[in-house]
C-alpha cells in the first residue's frame, strides 16, 4: 500500500490531507494512511502502533469527558478499558478548545491549538483521538502531522479524519470494544506479556475533595457555576 | 415548525416529492425554497428594490413557515447576527445584493472560520459608483475568496432547487461552511419563468444541532461549555500555525462540499454537445442566453457546445478540464467587466490561450444572443457577411 499520509513530522507548512486526495471513507469503511480499507485493518495497525510505539495516550474530548448524552457514558466505560489493554498508556484529557495562555500543564491537558507541545514534552510516540468535535480534531491531526513523529489514530463519531495515520469512523461503544479485541490479539501475537491495568491518575490534577469543594477551586470555570447578582437558584443539576 | 409539515430528507424533497408547475419570479422562487427548508430564523436587511427575498421570506414567517425573523439595521449587523444565531444551533437564512453583500462581507468572510452553517441568497446587482440598481455579478468575484460553497442559477428553476439543496450542503458534517445562493438581479428575481414545486406541505428535516463538527453554544448542555473560536492572535509559532491549518481546513470543507454538488445538483456543470470545437461556458443568467446561442447555432447547423457552470466554489477544476479537453474555442459570455469567470476557466486548462474573453455586458445591460453569435461566427472562421447578417 502506498501511504499517502505518513507519520510526521511532514514539515514547516503542512499540506493538508484533503487537498493531496484524501478522502473521508464511506460507511463501514475505514482510512489508514490516507486509503480507503476495511475497518479492521485500520484497526490491527492502529492497535500495532499503540502496542510498540513508545509512550501511547489517549486524549479524550469534551463529547466523552462530559456525560451529556444517553451513549456517552457506556462510551467513555469502553475508552476506560481499551486503555487498561494497552501497556504503559496514559490518559490526557482535551477538556475544552480554548488556547491554554501563558501556559498549558502539559501534563494534565492536551490543545488542539497547540497539541505538540503536550505530544512532545511527553514524547508521545502514539495516540487516539476520540470525542473531540471533527473540526478542532482536523486542526489538532494536520498540527501533529506537521511537528512531530507520532503515530495518530482518530475514532470519530461521525465521518472520520483524512489527516490521522488511522482513521475510524461511526465510532460508538461497540467499536470501542472491537477495539479493545483487537488491540488484545495484536499484543497476544506479538508476544507481549501485559496484565489489565487502569492507566496512572494524571500527576497534574489535585485530588478531587468534593466536601470541602468551593467555587475558588473552579477557577476560569466559576463563573459557569456561580448565580448572577440577585439570581436566586433554586434548581442544581 | 408550528405547521403540520411532513418532514422529509433533502434526496427525496428534490428528487421524489411530487411537484406541480408555478409561474413565479426568482425572488419569488427563492422565498418558495425557504418555506420548504425549515428554517429557524431569518435576519434581514432587505435592500429594496433589488430584491423583495427578505420581504417575502417576512411573509413567510407571518404565515408561520419560520420560527424567528427581524430585520437587522444594517447588513454587516445582519451577517454578525447570523454567525450568532448559528452558533446557536439553528438553520439560518439571509439574502443580500450587490453593496449590501459588500457591507456584510466583513462578516461573511469570517463565517467559514467560524463554522457556520446558514444559506445566503445573493441577488446581484452593481456595486461601484455611480449607483445603481441594474443586475452585474461583479460582486460574485469579492465571494470567491471567502470560503463559501457558491452555486449560481441561472433561472428561477435553479434558484428553487439550488436554494434548497444548499440548506442540506451547508450543514454536512464535513462541510459545515456557508452556502451561498447567487443569480442575477432582475433578469431573473423579478422576471417569471416556469418552477417546478413540490407541495408546501413538505419541508426539509428539522436541523440536528448536535450533529456537527463544532459545540453548538447551548449552555445548558456540558460539552458546549466551552469556547468555540479560539483567539490565536498571540505572537507565536503555534498561533501562525494554527491559523495556517485553520485557513486550509475552511479550503478542505470547501472541496468537500463537491460531493453533495454531484448528490443534490447532479454535478457541477452541465455539458450539451461533448464533441464540438467551440464551446461557450456560462454561469448564471448568461447560461441562459448561452443556452439559446447554442440553440441558435444548431438551427444554422453550427456544431457548437455548451457547458454551464452551476457551482463557482467548490471550482470544478477537473470536470471543466474533462469537458474542453477537445475544444478549440471557449466563449466565455460574462455579467461583469472583470471577466471573473474567463479568468477561472484559463487558469484551469492547461491551453488557456483559446478562451474569448467574453462578450461582457455590464452596468445592467443585457445580454443580446447576437454577442454570443458573433463570437461564434468569429470562431468558426466565417464571413463578415454571416456577421452582417
Amino acid at each position: 500500500m502506498s501511504k499517502k499520509i505518513t507519520v510526521g513530522p511532514v514539515g514547516y507548512m503542512p499540506q493538508s490531507a484533503p487537498s493531496m486526495g484524501v478522502e473521508l471513507s464511506p460507511e463501514g469503511k475505514a482510512l489508514l494512511y490516507g486509503n480507503i480499507v476495511e475497518e479492521e485493518e485500520a484497526m490491527r495497525d492502529a492497535a500495532k502502533a499503540l502496542l510498540t510505539m513508545n509512550n501511547p495516550t489517549i486524549f479524550p474530548g469534551p463529547q466523552v469527558l462530559w456525560d451529556w448524552r444517553e451513549d456517552v457514558a457506556d462510551k467513555s466505560a469502553a475508552i476506560l478499558d481499551l486503555a487498561s489493554e494497552i501497556p504503559n498508556c496514559k490518559i490526557i484529557p482535551m477538556p475544552d478548545y480554548r488556547p491554554k495562555y501563558p501556559k498549558i500543564d502539559v501534563k494534565a491537558e492536551i490543545n488542539p491549538n497547540h497539541p505538540n507541545l503536550t505530544i512532545l514534552d511527553n514524547k508521545i510516540k502514539a495516540c487516539v483521538f476520540i470525542g473531540v468535535h471533527c473540526h478542532y480534531a482536523n486542526l489538532t491531526l494536520r498540527m501533529i502531522r506537521a511537528g512531530t513523529s507520532c503515530y495518530t489514530v482518530a475514532m470519530c463519531a461521525m465521518m472520520g479524519h483524512e489527516e490521522a495515520m488511522a482513521s475510524i469512523r461511526d465510532v460508538h461503544a461497540d467499536s470501542i470494544v472491537k477495539f479493545k479485541d483487537i488491540v488484545i490479539q495484536v499484543r497476544n501475537e506479538l508476544g507481549i506479556e501485559h496484565t489489565t491495568t487502569m492507566p496512572p491518575e494524571n500527576p497534574s490534577l489535585p485530588k478531587e475533595d468534593w466536601g470541602s469543594l468551593t467555587p475558588a477551586d473552579y477557577g476560569e470555570y466559576r463563573a459557569l457555576i456561580m448565580s448572577k447578582k440577585g439570581e436566586h437558584v433554586t434548581a442544581v443539576e | 415548525m408550528s405547521l403540520n409539515k411532513t418532514l422529509v430528507d433533502m434526496d427525496y424533497l428534490l428528487n421524489e416529492a411530487p411537484r406541480e408547475k408555478h409561474f413565479i419570479t426568482g425572488a419569488q422562487a427563492m422565498a418558495e425554497a425557504v418555506k420548504r427548508a425549515s428554517v429557524d430564523m431569518a435576519i434581514a436587511y432587505p435592500i429594496t428594490p433589488q430584491s423583495e427575498v427578505m420581504h417575502l421570506v417576512g411573509d413567510i414567517y407571518a404565515q408561520g413557515h419560520i420560527k424567528e425573523y427581524y430585520r437587522a439595521e444594517e447588513e454587516l449587523g445582519t451577517m454578525s447576527a447570523i454567525a450568532g444565531a448559528a452558533r446557536g444551533g439553528v438553520r439560518m437564512f439571509t439574502a443580500t445584493s450587490g453593496p449590501g453583500l459588500l457591507r456584510g462581507l466583513e462578516a461573511i468572510v469570517s463565517w467559514p472560520g467560524h463554522r457556520i452553517p446558514c444559506v445566503l441568497g445573493v441577488l446581484t446587482r452593481v456595486v461601484n459608483a455611480p449607483l445603481s440598481i441594474q443586475p452585474d455579478n461583479i460582486e460574485m468575484a469579492y465571494l470567491m475568496h471567502s470560503g463559501v460553497v457558491m452555486l449560481h442559477a441561472e433561472n428561477q428553476q435553479d434558484t428553487f432547487d439550488y436554494t434548497l439543496a444548499a440548506f442540506a450542503i451547508t450543514e454536512k458534517v464535513d462541510v459545515y461552511i456557508p452556502v451561498s445562493v447567487s443569480t442575477e438581479g432582475f433578469f431573473v428575481t423579478h422576471a417569471k419563468g416556469y418552477v417546478d414545486m413540490m407541495d408546501e406541505k413538505y419541508a426539509f428535516t428539522e436541523v440536528d444541532p448536535y450533529h456537527a463538527p463544532v459545540p453548538a453554544m447551548d449552555n445548558e448542555v456540558p460539552p458546549a461549555r466551552i469556547q468555540r473560536d479560539a483567539p490565536v492572535q498571540k505572537s507565536n509559532f503555534m498561533s501562525y500555525l494554527i491559523h495556517s491549518v485553520w485557513q486550509q481546513e475552511i479550503w478542505d470543507c470547501n472541496s468537500r462540499a463537491m460531493k453533495y454538488v454531484y448528490q443534490y445538483l447532479g454535478g457541477p456543470i452541465e455539458v450539451i454537445n461533448p464533441d464540438a470545437d467551440v464551446f461557450i461556458v456560462a454561469s448564471g443568467c448568461a447560461a441562459a442566453q448561452s443556452r439559446e446561442a447554442n440553440r441558435y447555432a444548431e438551427e444554422e447547423g453550427l456544431s457548437v457546445g455548451l457547458v454551464k457552470v452551476k457551482c463557482i466554489r467548490p471550482w470544478p477544476r477537473k470536470e471543466i478540464n474533462d469537458a474542453l479537453k477537445n475544444a478549440k474555442t471557449v466563449i466565455v459570455p460574462e455579467h461583469n467587466i472583470i471577466g471573473w469567470l474567463s479568468k477561472e476557466i484559463k487558469a484551469s486548462i492547461p491551453n488557456g490561450g483559446i478562451v474569448v474573453e467574453g462578450p461582457r455586458v455590464y452596468g445592467g445591460m443585457t445580454l443580446p444572443v447576437e454577442l454570443i453569435m458573433e463570437e461564434i461566427y468569429i470562431a468558426l472562421g466565417m464571413d463578415s457577411e454571416k456577421l452582417q447578417a
